[in-house]
């Protein structure tokens, strides 16, 4: 048997895992949750959740790994969820369940995943070299930007059609601009949602602790001392900067097909807000708090409502956010990490980067 | 960096940016007709020192303690409702009154100022000495806070705080001053106009004088400059910043009126989110951190925005962004903001 070398070697363990949760999800009967089980009626609110969290790990590379604020993470997955859809759409005739909608779910996420990369690195080259401050404000007007040119897009297609590219014209037309892409094919099931999780778990995890990650945390912790010590601050930075975007984007492109119907509302700066909020409860500098945070506070609101209370969020919220910055700035996890997350002391040497 | 190329070079790409304003304006002019362009030159100087008051609340707290204050455009809708509601109670029934007018003015700017002053008091002074992220994250939580809070029903709201909630619903702002409209060679001229200008261009020469003519103003350039010297130097660092955010409120809150005076309603407690946006590119565009800077940046953006909406909608909502991200890419410092050399 001939032996793996290089790439294959290192991750032959996460692709047999993937493989295994893959013929584990479909054994129970394509989906992690029967429909017997008490958590069926649940299935939406939990796939919610999953996306949320997709979207928040990445989001805990720009803001905790390499401490910058991005106000404009909803923008890269208005930008997957849109071009998910657009490639979805084109094959209205493909089922839901069967295995060629699987691969077009497939492939309309890792699309979704490279436009949102693509747009990601475009608005990180020329704004990651500001400072802080600035660099909130500007990913606030990039993500309005992207929604405005959304929003005018029945324009954009009249001028596209008119300039002799119909095709181009037609598929423009198609993003249907402020009124939302509707009917969009149900092809993000639980199963599928899961495996992405871990896959984006796992390659998260494994950027933090590589040494990209550590080239991010001494971007963090002082720019002009890595600088000295030869990182490249601005290619770590942008590099963090579309990682995040790309997993945006799949989760865009996953909450698109989850619920069927995207409008512009949907991603708007509230969207960022609740991210960052996720976010900043379970500790930005720790990845396994801000796993639980978002979980815990994705299926919040259900139960607020339950209770009666649900108009309260939008002021809890911002409070708990603010208490949390006076009281405990390090999150509820802290620097703490699940403990096999962490790679092995021995191995490493000292203690963990971004978990220390 | 500017500084180091020839002064040649520095005063012929000046010119270049004049000579494009001066296109722009001559073509706009050619398309539009001149008395569009001075009707519109009138609305965008009267958006625009509205823009200039929220501005000034922006630059003056980054340039103190170098934070954004995100709640700012939520403090200036705080004062377009208090002025709303003390302008209707104060004018009980007449039609229009003058002391109704500066009543409310004045209420508003107190009431604000002490909305500010409470903030960093709570919000922002613990966090004086933790890395700036903790700061702005609680400046945005406050944001959000105000926002929602006062966007409460006051159905769903428990007894003590009903009546301090606005609601979601829009308001009528009470017509203050009786308004007649000049025309003046084709330009129609209203008093509210007049009175915006006047209360604004006020309050703004009043600031320049207190912050270059007073030792306290001196005091708050001293802090900006240099914290600790400043405290070594006997000024009351504390006081000093707790001062400039109740000016700054107070502006915060005269924006607030005048922007209800000048639309007639208040759209919902949402609404200093896009004016405060705004007023914080113009402050940027001014440089941050110079109060003439924030008066410039805010008459500019009011001009554009005026300009850029009458070619188009869509552009004129844009054109914020748009300038924002001319100005830090080619000039991040700002018009009158001066590139400071990071000294490791």
């Amino acid at each position: 048997m001939a032996r793996l070398t290089g790439w294959w070697r290192n991750h032959a363990p996460l692709l047999v895992t993937c493989g295994l949760l893959w013929a584990l999800v479909k054994l129970a009967d394509g989906s992690v949750i029967p429909a017997w089980s008490p958590l069926a009626p649940y299935r939406t609110l939990l796939a919610n959740a999953v996306i949320n969290i997709i979207v928040v790990s990445g989001l805990v590379l720009i803001n905790g790994l390499c401490g910058q604020l991005s106000l404009g993470h909803a923008g890269f997955m208005c930008v997957g969820a849109y071009s998910a859809a657009l490639l979805t759409t084109a094959f209205p005739e493909v089922a839901p369940g069967s295995f060629a909608g699987l691969l077009l779910m497939v492939a309309a996420m890792l699309v979704g995943g490279v436009m949102a990369a693509a747009v990601g690195w475009l608005v990180g080259k020329p704004t990651l070299r500001l400072r802080g401050d600035y660099l909130a404000i500007v990913t606030l007007a990039f993500a309005e930007v992207i929604r405005s040119l959304v929003r005018a897009s029945d324009e954009f297609a009249a001028l596209l059609t008119e300039l002799g590219w119909p095709a181009l014209g037609g598929l423009v037309q198609r993003v249907n601009g402020p009124r939302g892409m509707a009917a969009l094919p149900a092809l993000a099931d639980f199963g599928l949602l899961c495996v992405v999780l871990f896959v984006a778990l796992a390659s998260i995890r494994n950027f933090i602790y590589s040494t990209h990650g550590r080239a991010c945390t001494a971007l963090r912790d002082d720019e002009l001392a890595a600088g000295t010590l030869g990182v490249d601050t601005a290619r770590y930075a942008t590099l963090a900067f579309t990682a995040a975007a790309f997993w945006a984007g799949i989760g865009g492109a996953l909450y698109a097909h989850l619920f069927g119907f995207i409008h512009l509302d949907n991603f708007s700066f509230l969207k960022t807000i609740d991210y960052l909020i996720y976010l900043y409860v379970g500790g930005m500098n720790s990845f396994s708090g801000v796993v639980v945070a978002t979980g815990a506070l994705s299926l919040l609101p259900e139960q607020l409502r339950n209770w009666g209370f649900e108009q309260w969020r939008l002021v809890v919220y911002p409070l708990v956010l603010i208490v949390l910055m006076l009281v405990r700035p390090a999150g509820l996890f802290g620097r703490r990490e699940f403990f096999p997350l962490k790679p092995d002391k021995r191995r490493a040497g000292d203690s963990a980067g971004a978990g220390r | 960096m500017a500084a180091d190329r020839p002064a040649a070079a520095r005063q012929w790409r000046r010119w270049c940016w004049w000579l494009l304003a001066g296109a722009a304006t001559l073509a706009y002019i050619a398309h539009y007709g001149l008395t569009t362009f001075l009707q519109q030159f009138l609305n965008g100087l009267q958006i625009g020192s509205i823009y200039a008051l929220i501005a000034l609340g922006y630059t003056m707290v980054y340039g103190i303690v170098k934070l954004i204050n995100f709640a700012h455009g939520d403090l200036f809708m705080f004062g377009a409702y208090i002025a709303c509601f003390t302008g209707a109670a104060a004018l009980g029934g007449e039609p229009f009154s003058i002391l109704a007018f500066v009543l409310a003015l004045v209420t508003a700017m107190a009431a604000t100022a002490l909305l500010g002053w409470g903030i960093e008091r709570v919000a922002y002074r613990p966090l004086r000495e933790q890395p700036r992220l903790s700061a702005l994250i609680t400046a945005l939580g406050v944001s959000l806070l105000l926002e929602n809070f006062f966007a409460l029903p006051p159905e769903q709201v428990p007894w003590p705080l009903q009546h301090l909630v606005f609601g979601p619903q829009f308001i009528h702002f009470p017509d203050l001053l009786p308004v007649t409209v000049w025309q003046i060679g084709g330009v129609s001229v209203s008093s509210l106009n007049i009175v915006n200008l006047a209360v604004a261009f006020f309050l703004m020469l009043a600031l320049e004088w207190f912050v270059q003519r007073t030792r306290t103003g001196m005091a708050m350039r001293a802090v900006a400059l240099n914290r600790d010297a400043a405290a070594l130097m006997g000024v009351n660092v504390n006081r000093i910043i707790a001062l400039t955010f109740v000016i700054g409120s107070a502006l915060g809150a005269a924006g607030g009126m005048l922007f209800a005076l000048r639309y007639g309603t208040l759209q919902s407690p949402y609404l200093g989110v896009w004016p405060g946006l705004k007023a914080f590119i113009a402050a940027v565009l001014g440089g941050i951190g110079s109060v003439p800077g924030a008066m410039l940046g805010g008459v500019l953006m009011g001009l554009t925005e005026t300009y850029a909406t009458s070619i188009n909608s869509n552009l004129g909502s844009g054109i914020a962004f748009i300038l924002l991200i001319v100005v830090l890419l080619v000039r991040p410092a700002g018009l009158l903001g001066v590139t400071r050399r990071e000294k490791v």
